[in-house]
């Protein structure tokens, strides 16, 4: 019986492990919640941190938890202020897990995100094959961690 | 992040990798060097280090058992305490605010929170750490860990996370077990102290009476003392301590019952005072020593639990059928699977077992004819 077998019962390999979180003052949860609900239900184990987050709490849970990609949802229009500033804050910290940011984002903001290192962006209305896929690819992608 | 941490190193080293997962991201192969310079950097502080130990132990299998032969010559005496209880009692904010008092007396705990994984899918949404913001702020190491599949109310890896934590230096370690019903008492032989929260409102007398978590506490805690019922909480409790005294259940100590408000504070420095008492008292006795050994059994059993099942699940899929399939008793299918089953480990010892799949009929005369038990 081969090692991985016996250690993973669905055989599969352990679940991506993913850091949701809000950023900073932005009070509307429930996407987050839905987007957590979507994650463990594709076999992924979600580290839910919530509301009001520092960039500094982010990165604290993301080196314990030894997270393989984190999730900021924004409802303030401030990502392009705080998703430039979370990217920075892990690479600051020697952590290299891409961030996908998830809320109401003009796609004319997009191609800033994109170069400031924001690993993917999810709209509103985005199906739940397409969130899982996207934090999949987030996660594949981080292979040189 | 130190140039040394190997972490951060791009290792060139090679080595037995343990496998890369299907739905997982590459990882970096992990031999004994690696491990090895793992736990070197999470003793001298690494925390990423530390993440990463845990995040291999979590995986089993071959590197686990690196990780635990490297942490193993360091686990001292560090006293770990189990949180218990049902959904909403309380456990993650006790914890949270029991670590942020210790950690400001200059103490240096860590946490191991335990949220159930999804039977169905393997997915988990662990939410401890909404609970725990003031500790890791702190300083706390908090670690979430999702059960993945195994009962009981913890973690199969949490023994080997322990050591992760205690080699790393954090003392004391607490372990929060997902919220538990009546009868998930794992925790009690993986933790020296073991604490059950309840909270106002959680049942009657006879509730407290009834078999499983109730008599497993090292001290109770009856949580959100500022609710209707808190007094009636503890006053049950303490009947049933009383009944525990009269048939023999208690020994020398009888267990504690604290009032605690955890999102006042209230309470907790009394909690910490309780739970220091019960190490001094495991330390000043054989107690210590009796906890790691029963925590050493209850491992090696765990493991062992572990695996059967493993091998049940692969005999079950394999199962030809017996002639009468779907008139068999039930319980005449299963003996007749553990039949198979413990012929199959008894023919794992020499290797090369056949499986019986195409071999039905033979198999259930017990005589298989492939040589195994010959």
């Amino acid at each position: 019986m081969g090692t991985s077998e016996i250690d993973t019962p669905t055989g599969s390999g352990p679940p991506i492990r993913v850091v949701l979180a809000k950023l900073g003052l932005d009070g509307h949860d429930r996407g987050l919640k839905v987007v957590a609900r979507m994650l463990r239900d594709a076999g992924m184990e979600v580290v839910y941190l919530g509301l009001r987050q520092t960039t500094g709490t982010i990165v604290t849970a993301v080196e314990q938890e030894d997270a393989d990609v984190v999730g900021i949802s924004m409802h303030n229009a401030g990502h392009l202020t705080l998703g430039p500033m979370i990217v920075r804050a892990l690479v600051d910290a020697d952590l290299e897990v891409p961030v996908v940011i998830g809320g109401v984002l003009p796609d004319v903001d997009l191609p800033e995100l994109a170069a400031a290192g924001v690993a993917a962006v999810l709209g509103p209305g985005a199906p739940v094959d397409e969130v899982v896929a996207t934090v999949r690819a987030a996660a594949r992608g981080n292979g040189g961690r | 992040m130190a140039a040394d941490d190997p972490v951060a190193a791009d290792p060139a080293a090679e080595g037995p990798s343990v496998g890369p997962p299907a739905d997982h991201p590459v990882d970096q192969p992990v031999d004994h060097v690696y491990v090895d310079d793992l736990v070197t950097s999470s003793r001298t502080g690494s925390r990423r280090a530390t993440a990463r130990l845990l995040s291999i132990v979590e995986r089993g299998g071959d590197a686990a058992d690196l990780v635990a032969a490297a942490t193993h010559p360091h686990v001292g005496t560090a006293h770990v305490v189990g949180m218990t209880g049902a959904p909403g009692s309380g456990k993650s904010t006790i914890t949270g605010v029991l670590t942020t008092l210790l950690a400001g007396t200059g103490r240096c705990p860590a946490v191991l929170a335990v949220d159930p994984s999804s039977p169905l899918t393997g997915g988990a949404i662990l939410g401890d750490r909404i609970r725990m913001g003031d500790a890791a702020a702190s300083g706390v190491f908090i670690r979430s860990m999702a059960t993945r599949g195994h009962a009981g109310g913890l973690a199969l890896a949490v023994p080997g996370a322990v050591r992760v934590l205690v080699a790393a230096g954090y003392d004391p370690v607490f372990i929060e077990t997902v919220g538990v019903g009546q009868v998930e008492v794992d925790v009690t032989a993986a933790a020296d102290t073991t604490v059950v929260v309840v909270a106002p409102g959680w049942g009657d007398a006879v509730q407290a009476n009834k078999a499983g978590l109730l008599e497993i506490a090292d001290l109770f805690v009856v949580n959100k003392a500022d609710r209707p019922g808190a007094a009636d909480a503890r006053r049950d409790l303490e009947l049933m301590i009383d009944l525990s005294v009269i048939t023999g259940r208690v020994g020398s100590v009888r267990p504690a019952v604290l009032m605690t408000t955890a999102t006042e504070s209230e309470g907790i420095e009394a909690l910490a005072g309780a739970i220091d008492d019960h190490f001094r008292l495991l330390a000043g006795g054989s107690g210590l020593a009796l906890c790691r050994e029963r925590r050493r059994l209850a491992e090696v059993a765990a493991h062992l639990d572990h695996l059967l099942a493993l091998a049940a699940e692969g005999v079950l899929a394999d199962d030809p059928g017996s002639p009468s399939t779907g008139l068999e008793l039930p319980t005449a299918t299963a003996r007749r699977l553990a039949d198979r089953l413990l012929r199959g480990v008894s023919g794992a010892v020499t290797e090369g077992t056949d499986r019986p799949g195409t071999q039905g009929q033979a198999n259930r005369d017990r005589r298989t004819g492939t040589g195994e038990l010959e």
